[in-house]
């Protein structure tokens, strides 16, 4: 499968990727290599055979319902570029 | 009755498919310990989890699929034993992971049912499609500085069941049945408060409309999270006549994302989400398919309250209310259990009217809730009782009921603090007749003329001199009695 430029840019745009016009070429080859290499698996054919999701036969565990965490607004704001009042700031974002 | 709009071009109808998120009751969230209480301060009801750290993994809480199991099940819907958990991809400043942990291809509530209680007291059924787990995100606040959005992940990650329906509903007024019965049913089975004010239940509406007749379904346009189901009808009407406005002048709808402006009442685009639509979900790889076993289901099955719709026909069937009663009472589970308490060893239909009349009304008048009245159920039972048993007339019984609503006293201490009994002496009320008919000689001789109506109006001045106490069917009998003989 191969990938245009329209594409790739698509891509780029929606993962918040800044690429350059020259860029695009270089990896619109490089993505399409990708999924040619991944479709191989398409070879195979898998009819009736349900999805493995697990190497052994797990299901996904189940907490009780009971308050463990939080109460620590200090360490979550710890790292964030910029707080204010206990809330995260961010330049204004609205519709 | 069909809902049908005129154009210039002819007439159309709606197709509507609404889309609810009800934030699951739970106390803490969908994958991680952090509480979901409404109010606390900011950014103290957050793990590393919520806040998208990086190496933090989700844990399912068992409390939230018990909670989507028992509303599925509420909806009359098939249960999937296995579903499975997706990435939906997106930015935004208050979705700290980049995506939301959600249901896609497989959710696990499939088709169900809800049925709609019409004003006429019929009913009709609207397919529900399906409703997923997923999580909610962050709040942005805007207003509080002139360059930034703050950022409150308290609500990040709390349980939300996503409930489509299928575009079955043809009316804003039928949209906004379905929200109402759908909260009903909510609250009943105490999967979620239903309160828009706080957002705990939000709506998105899809709407198009076509030429009456026609079975096509055109492109919609979603409009999202409304909240009021007042709201939600006017944001119908105002996209569908939008709609048939942009066709009848030629033009076609692009399919897209628009938001309702309450103030001006109208719908606009939300140029930014243009690109939203391709989320490239894909299924979780922090999280295994969800597998519950049928014994879970049966469990849960087997602890379901009695819902609106059984209670509403138990309503009619043992009580013999009409469905429009049966389904006001249901609507709450309160003012059922308060009518029961009412209705219980009496007369079913005369609770009724107390319950939906006065007591209604008191409740209007006070502002109280149902949940602490201003009469008790027991109160108003011992009401009915008196008037049964002949102390109070049925207007003496108002008097006193409005003076139980002021004094919060039960009525048999009001009715003998105030010396409210009905007078069934024969004697005294004979007297006041005996008044009323020499005091009025030119009426009496109408009425002998054949003029019966005026003996309503004897009746009335008897009432009025006895202060209302006379027993009206004792008066009655001896009006008639002494002047037409």
């Amino acid at each position: 499968m191969s990938l245009d430029k329209a594409t790739v840019r698509n891509i780029a745009n929606l993962a918040r990727i800044e690429v350059r016009d020259d860029e695009l070429d270089h990896l619109a080859g490089e993505l399409s290599n990708i999924l040619t290499f991944v479709e191989q698996l398409s070879e195979v054919n898998t009819d009736g055979v349900a999805p493995m999701t697990a190497a052994a036969a797990v299901t996904l565990p189940m907490r009780v319902d009971a308050i463990t965490d939080g109460g620590m607004p200090d360490a979550v704001l710890a790292n964030a570029p910029e707080a204010e009042d206990g809330f995260f700031t961010v330049p204004k974002v609205v519709e | 009755m069909a809902y049908i709009l005129q154009g210039e071009t002819g007439d159309w109808e709606i197709v509507i498919g609404l889309e609810v998120h009800a934030q699951v009751i739970s106390k803490s969230k969908l994958f991680s310990g952090a509480a979901t209480e409404f109010g606390a301060e900011p950014n103290t009801q957050v793990s590393f989890v919520d806040a998208g750290f990086p190496g933090m993994l989700p844990v399912i809480n068992e409390t939230c699929v018990e909670q989507a199991v028992r509303t599925g099940l509420g909806l009359k819907a098939k249960i999937n034993l296995t579903s499975v958990f997706a990435r939906k991809n997106y930015f935004y400043a208050d979705l700290p992971q980049g995506y939301q942990i959600s249901q896609y291809d497989l959710p696990i509530v499939g088709e169900g049912e809800l049925i709609l209680d019409l004003p006429d007291g019929s009913t009709r059924t609207v397919g529900i499609e399906r409703l997923h787990l997923e999580q909610d995100a962050g709040k942005s606040i805007h207003d509080m500085h002139p360059s930034k959005s703050f950022i409150d992940l308290n609500r990040s990650g709390v349980a939300l069941m996503e409930i489509v329906s299928k575009p079955d509903l043809r009316s804003p007024e039928e949209a906004g049945l379905y929200l109402t019965k759908l909260r009903s049913i909510l609250r009943y089975l105490g999967t979620c408060d239903g309160n828009m004010q706080e957002g705990s239940m939000r709506c998105d509406a899809n709407v198009s409309v076509r030429p009456v007749g026609s079975t096509e379904l055109r492109t919609r346009c979603e409009i999202k999270n409304v909240n009021s189901i007042r709201f939600v009808q006017q944001a119908i009407e105002f996209e569908a006549r939008r709609h048939i406005d942009v066709y009848e002048s030629g033009g076609g709808i692009d399919q897209e994302t628009r938001l309702f402006d309450s103030v001006k009442g109208e719908t606009r685009s939300m140029r930014s989400k243009e690109h939203a639509h391709d989320y490239r979900y894909f299924p979780d790889p922090d999280l295994l398919p969800l597998v519950i076993g049928q014994d879970f289901v049966d469990g849960i099955k087997a602890g379901l309250p009695e819902l609106p719709d059984e209670k509403k026909a138990r309503f009619m069937a043992e009580y013999g209310l009409n469905a429009y009663d049966a389904g006001v009472l249901v609507a709450e589970r309160v003012s059922a259990d308060f009518f029961e308490t009412v209705a219980k060893g009496r007369d079913a239909k005369i609770a009724c009217n107390w319950v939906m009349g006065d007591f209604f009304a008191s409740l209007n008048a006070t502002g109280k809730t149902i949940e602490s009245p201003p009469v008790t159920a027991a109160d108003l039972g011992a009401l009915i009782d008196l008037i049964k048993d002949g102390t109070l007339s049925g207007r003496l019984a108002k008097d006193v009921f409005a003076l139980m609503v002021e004094t919060g006293k039960p009525p048999a201490v009001i009715v003998e603090e105030k010396g409210m009994k009905q007078v069934t002496d024969t004697g005294a009320i004979e007297a006041a007749v005996d008044a009323v008919i020499a005091a009025n000689p030119d009426k009496v001789q109408q009425v002998k003329d054949g003029k019966t109506a005026l003996l309503g109006w004897f009746t009335g001045q008897v009432m009025k001199a006895t202060q209302g106490k006379a027993n009206p069917a004792m008066v009655n009998e001896m009006l008639s009695k002494k002047i037409v003989g």
